[in-house]
């Protein structure tokens, strides 16, 4: 992992090269719709230097993957670059005929996108695809791309090249698989290797794991980079400048360390602030909302675009789009204002709000829903695959228990098991004591009632032909006993108190954007007074910015209603900002459960603490132990014996963490962990493993611990 | 620096998607009230040509379905010796059949008899087949398994061959000619409505419904099923196309409904026999039913690039 002075050094290595090997000036990008003409890139400009990485940040309808394709002439064929100029290495890109731009591609431009899947041709060995890039550009004979091809999987830590090559795609992981596009795309040398979200399907732990490689790469290749995500805590990671989009033109550019603790443009400031911080006090605040929405393409703002949402607007900015200028070294900024932009935490203190203060687990008599070693197992033709394999949890009343796992860990399965769409196996779930029927079909009404659920994608969890309104009288009728006249007045208060207007009420989910959906399928939970609601990654898949409110709507909500959540999410920042207590989870099994500020302090489980040295958190001071996670999650038909972490953990022991099941120490208050290692040894070796922001820990290199089993399928 | 070559240079993929434009602006901020479905049906129906052109006959046909008897120029049973086999004419466009009777009415009236008879059909096996797949969809398992092999015997006899046996056996009347059609197109209505179901029963507005206590009953009648209408249209539009073809065919077989009647298939039949001095006795009512089968298929193919995401590929 890169450290500031290692980013420093490779900076100072690159100023020799004046020339910026990738100029984009005054881009015009334009779709062709039914609609008519979207201008979806508008005047836009930057450069990207050897050796240098350049971070494009925004959000959905930013337009920066457009940019990116447009610049190198690879759009869908409704797309029309229609001004501008890109250069690659002095050579002009917009004027080249088809055939000269196809030698261009792939030799000189190499791309990373989102889904290694799709990026690979399933019928076709590893070894076979990447020659053929050696042996298309690099002119290569058989036996030559072969042995390039082991060298380039050998430099992105590819365990065991040769018996991978021999590999199919759909026989690696999902981390792996990404790891082999980025050798390709590296294969030759690229000028420009551009990343567009390379890591946004990947966990948390893989992501850590390419990011590094990432970081790696940029030193040994000569390649410019230009890296595309929404998310703020992976540009820490490695890039030198960073530039945000904002509905297709850029508000503001600088270098990494400037925008994060100086940036000059509120959208920045604003967006900074949306994040979750990690934060392991009691008191919870509010984050950040940016007012109104994003606005549509084909209708912008007469003057600068982000004034309709701008804390900082004057009259006259709405009069004229200011451009994109430097006003300091290297910093550029679309804003009129840039001066009166305060500093992001003085900003942060005064735009949030202390809004609860986390509970502590409390005695059993508060718990309302209990869950005893649950098993929710399924019969396969192979074996049988243990989805859920023991978990215990405690949900109190009013308060947040947070689910928080990577893929594979086992964590919808249980919250469909407590709200019965799949009934478990094994085990004991109950409410108040009374233990819960396996299905929702032998749930009486009022336990139906208690019990709700919000669901991950916002797009399927509204019947598409059944107006707003009509899903959220729903549930009041059913299992409230409403009339219609009593039922459409509570869910016109239900659609204000989610802070959308009346008006949306006979609205088809179409018509609403994906943020709002959400809310309404939150409103349509909180329909029937539940004491209990079920949030299943009800966030992963929306903006930054919506996200954040979407956050503080629910805890403003349960500070209200006094409702219980169960929130599951993969996102380690969002979990511990919503909730009073954690739990980890892993191939089924809890690893470590308690009180949020416990499980966020040392000691750690072991996985818990690569979860945590694995979260890209959006600062570049702080410094992350780098604790990676090698292999990849086994399948559930196949557990490993003892302590199921044993294959990957950092801090295996020995034999006995393969032989017996670990026992579960107990710390202060409710806190356990599973775990061979005594408590205080634990918390003796992790002393310094996550920095949250200020001076403890060691600054220059961190040793790195990696633990490389060669797993490969 | 010139203005760049504006000529398309992408590298000739597929057309971005209508609906997955549609699908990112929707992601971004506030959603907007767009135009209700129907307008934006009809506007891409303008769009696509192909599919404008079989609708906009399928229209006249329609028409001509309901005031067939009204707008024909003369009776279609009206015999008249003089005119024998006579050829088009400005007064008898179609020309005239063995008898003398006027082609063109008797097609114009005879457009009513095949409505009639496919259209029932179709509707019947629509409301059978929907009621079917809904049910096979969505209890799985073994009952889904025992009903779709049921419904593979029907389809693996061929068609033609069936109603001629069935209409054999039953004597070929206009009810038994609906029922043969309905049994002939149920399976493939179940099937279509059957992936349908299959899809959507794992959605989470379904296991929604699920949470709040909804019953079987309730989800796949208010929530599965008016998803389903848009596949389920356009199937039912192909069918009504085939069930023309099949209409024509027995009666050309003469399994269809009984002279005088102006049945097509029919028309064709007794015009065999003059085919080399009067070709036009056959070829009217042949190349009416060439135009109504191809002007559904291009309207029901259309629907199906409409209504259907992503054009609905197979």
């Amino acid at each position: 992992m890169a450290s500031v002075m290692d980013r420093a050094a490779s900076a100072a290595a690159a100023s020799p090269s004046p020339r910026p090997v990738f100029e984009v000036e005054g881009l015009h990008v334009d779709y062709l719709t039914e609609h008519g003409v979207l201008h979806a890139v508008r005047d836009v400009s930057l450069a990207i230097h050897e050796h240098e990485s350049f971070g494009l940040v925004g959000e959905s309808g930013s337009g920066k993957s457009t940019l990116a394709m447009g610049a190198i002439r690879y759009l869908a064929s409704n797309g029309r670059v229609t001004d501008g100029s890109v250069r690659l290495n002095g050579v002009e890109l917009l004027g080249l005929s088809r055939k000269e731009l196809r030698k261009l591609w792939g030799a000189s431009i190499g791309v990373v996108y989102q889904s290694p899947l799709s990026a690979l041709n399933p019928s076709i060995p590893i070894g076979r695809q990447l020659a053929e890039v050696a042996r298309l550009h690099l002119d290569m004979d058989a036996a030559a791309a072969r042995s390039r091809v082991a060298e380039m999987l050998t430099k992105v830590a590819m365990p065991d090249p040769e018996a991978v090559m021999r590999r199919y795609p759909h026989q690696l992981s999902g981390g792996m698989l990404q790891r082999c596009v980025i050798a390709m795309a590296l294969m030759t040398n690229p000028s420009l290797l551009i990343m567009d979200e390379p890591t946004t399907a990947l966990d948390v732990t893989t992501q850590a794991v390419v990011l590094d490689l990432v970081a790696d790469l940029k030193r040994e290749f000569d390649s410019a980079i230009l890296y595309i995500t929404h998310d703020l805590g992976v540009i820490t990671k490695i890039c030198d400048r960073v530039g945000v989009m904002y509905a297709g033109e850029f508000m503001e550019q600088a270098a990494l360390n400037d925008l994060f603790a100086r940036p000059l443009h509120p959208y920045t400031l604003d967006l900074l602030g949306c994040v979750p911080r990690f934060d392991p006090t009691p008191e919870k605040r509010s984050l950040v909302t940016i007012p109104g929405a994003i606005p549509r393409v084909d209708e912008l703002p007469p003057g600068c675009i982000f004034a309709p949402r701008c804390e900082f607007v004057e009259e006259a900015c709405t009069r004229a789009r200011p451009p994109l200028r430097e006003v300091e070294a290297g910093h550029l900024t679309a804003c009129r204002r840039w001066e009166a932009v305060p500093p992001p935490e003085e900003y942060l203190r005064e735009a949030t709000e202390a809004v609860r203060t986390a509970g502590v687990a409390a005695a059993e008599a508060d718990a309302l829903v209990e869950v005893e070693g649950a098993e929710v197992h399924f019969k396969a033709p192979k074996g049988v695959i243990r989805a859920v394999d023991g978990v215990d949890l405690r949900v109190c009343v009013g308060q947040t228990l947070g689910v928080v796992g990577e893929s594979g860990s086992g964590k919808t399965t249980v919250a469909r098991a407590i709200i019965g769409l799949t009934p478990a196996t094994g085990g004991d779930i109950t409410l108040r004591g009374d233990s819960l029927p396996r299905t929702t079909g032998k749930r009486s009404r009022s336990t139906l009632r208690e019990i709700q659920m919000v669901f991950q994608n916002p797009d399927a969890s509204l019947n598409p032909t059944r107006s707003v309104g009509d899903a959220i009288m729903r549930p009041l009728r059913l299992l409230g006993d409403m009339s219609r006249e009593e039922a459409k007045r509570r869910a016109e208060e239900l659609l204000r108190a989610v802070s959308l207007p009346v008006s949306y009420f006979d609205r088809l989910p179409h018509e609403l954007s994906g943020g709002e959906k959400q809310r309404v399928a939150i409103a349509r939970a909180f329909a029937a007074d539940p004491d209990l609601i079920l949030c299943d990654e009800p966030i992963s898949s929306l903006d930054v910015s919506v996200q954040g409110s979407l956050m503080n709507l629910l805890m403003q909500l349960q500070v209200e209603k006094q409702t219980s959540y169960l929130f599951i999410s993969h996102d380690l920042s969002a979990v511990q900002h919503l909730s009073d207590t954690i739990a980890v989870v892993y191939l089924g099994h809890a690893m470590e459960v308690g009180d949020a500020v416990r499980v966020l302090t040392p000691p750690f489980h072991p996985y818990t603490e690569a979860l945590l040295s694995a979260v890209p958190l959006p600062d570049p001071d702080v410094q992350q132990k780098p604790i990676r996670l090698g292999g990849a999650v086994p399948s559930a038909m196949d557990v490993p014996s003892g302590c199921r972490f044993h294959p990957r953990c950092p801090r295996f022991l020995g034999e006995i963490c393969v032989r017996e099941e670990p026992p579960w120490r107990e710390g202060e208050g409710n806190h356990r962990i599973y775990c061979h290692i005594p408590l205080d040894e634990l918390a003796r070796l992790q002393a310094q493993t996550l920095v949250f922001g200020d001076d403890a820990g060691d600054r220059d290199g961190a040793e790195r611990e990696e633990h490389d089993d060669g797993e490969v399928a | 620096m010139g203005k760049p070559d504006l000529t398309d240079q992408s590298p000739g993929t597929a057309t971005v998607d209508e609906t997955a434009v549609e699908d990112l602006r929707a992601r971004q901020g506030r959603g907007r009230p767009r135009a209700k479905s129907w307008r934006l049906y009809g506007r891409r129906l303008l769009r696509r040509p192909a599919a404008l052109v079989g609708t906009v006959i399928f229209c006249m046909f329609l028409f001509l379905a309901v005031f067939g008897p009204w707008v024909a120029p003369y009776d279609y049973q009206k015999q008249n010796a003089d005119l024998r086999l006579d050829a088009p004419s400005l007064s008898h466009p179609f020309g005239a059949d063995q008898f003398g009777r006027d082609i063109l009415s008797r097609v114009i009236v005879g457009t009513r008899n095949i409505f009639l008879l496919g259209g029932f059909g179709t509707l019947v096996a629509v409301v059978i087949g929907t009621g079917i797949g809904l049910l096979a969809g969505y209890i799985g398992g073994m009952g889904d398994e025992i009903i779709m092999r049921l419904l593979d015997v029907l389809l693996s006899f061929p068609s033609l061959l069936l109603a001629m046996v069935l209409l054999a056996a039953a004597g070929p009347s206009n009810l038994n000619i609906v029922l043969v059609v309905a049994l002939l197109y149920i399976p493939m209505v179940a099937r279509v409505v059957r992936s349908m179901v299959l899809d959507l029963k794992n959605k989470e507005f379904v296991e929604a419904a699920r949470v709040r206590g909804e019953g079987r009953g309730y989800i796949l009648v208010r929530e599965i099923l008016p998803n389903a209408l848009p596949p389920l249209l356009v199937e039912a539009s192909m069918r009504f196309s085939y069930s023309i073809f099949l209409v024509a065919s027995l009666g050309y077989l003469g399994l269809g409904v009984q002279p005088p009647s102006p049945d097509w298939g029919l028309q064709i039949n007794e015009a065999r026999n003059f085919f080399q001095i009067a070709p036009w006795v056959l070829l009217f009512p042949a190349c009416t039913i060439a135009v109504l089968v191809v002007s559904t298929n291009l309207m029901s193919d259309g629907l199906r690039q409409i209504m259907l995401p992503g054009g609905g590929r197979d």
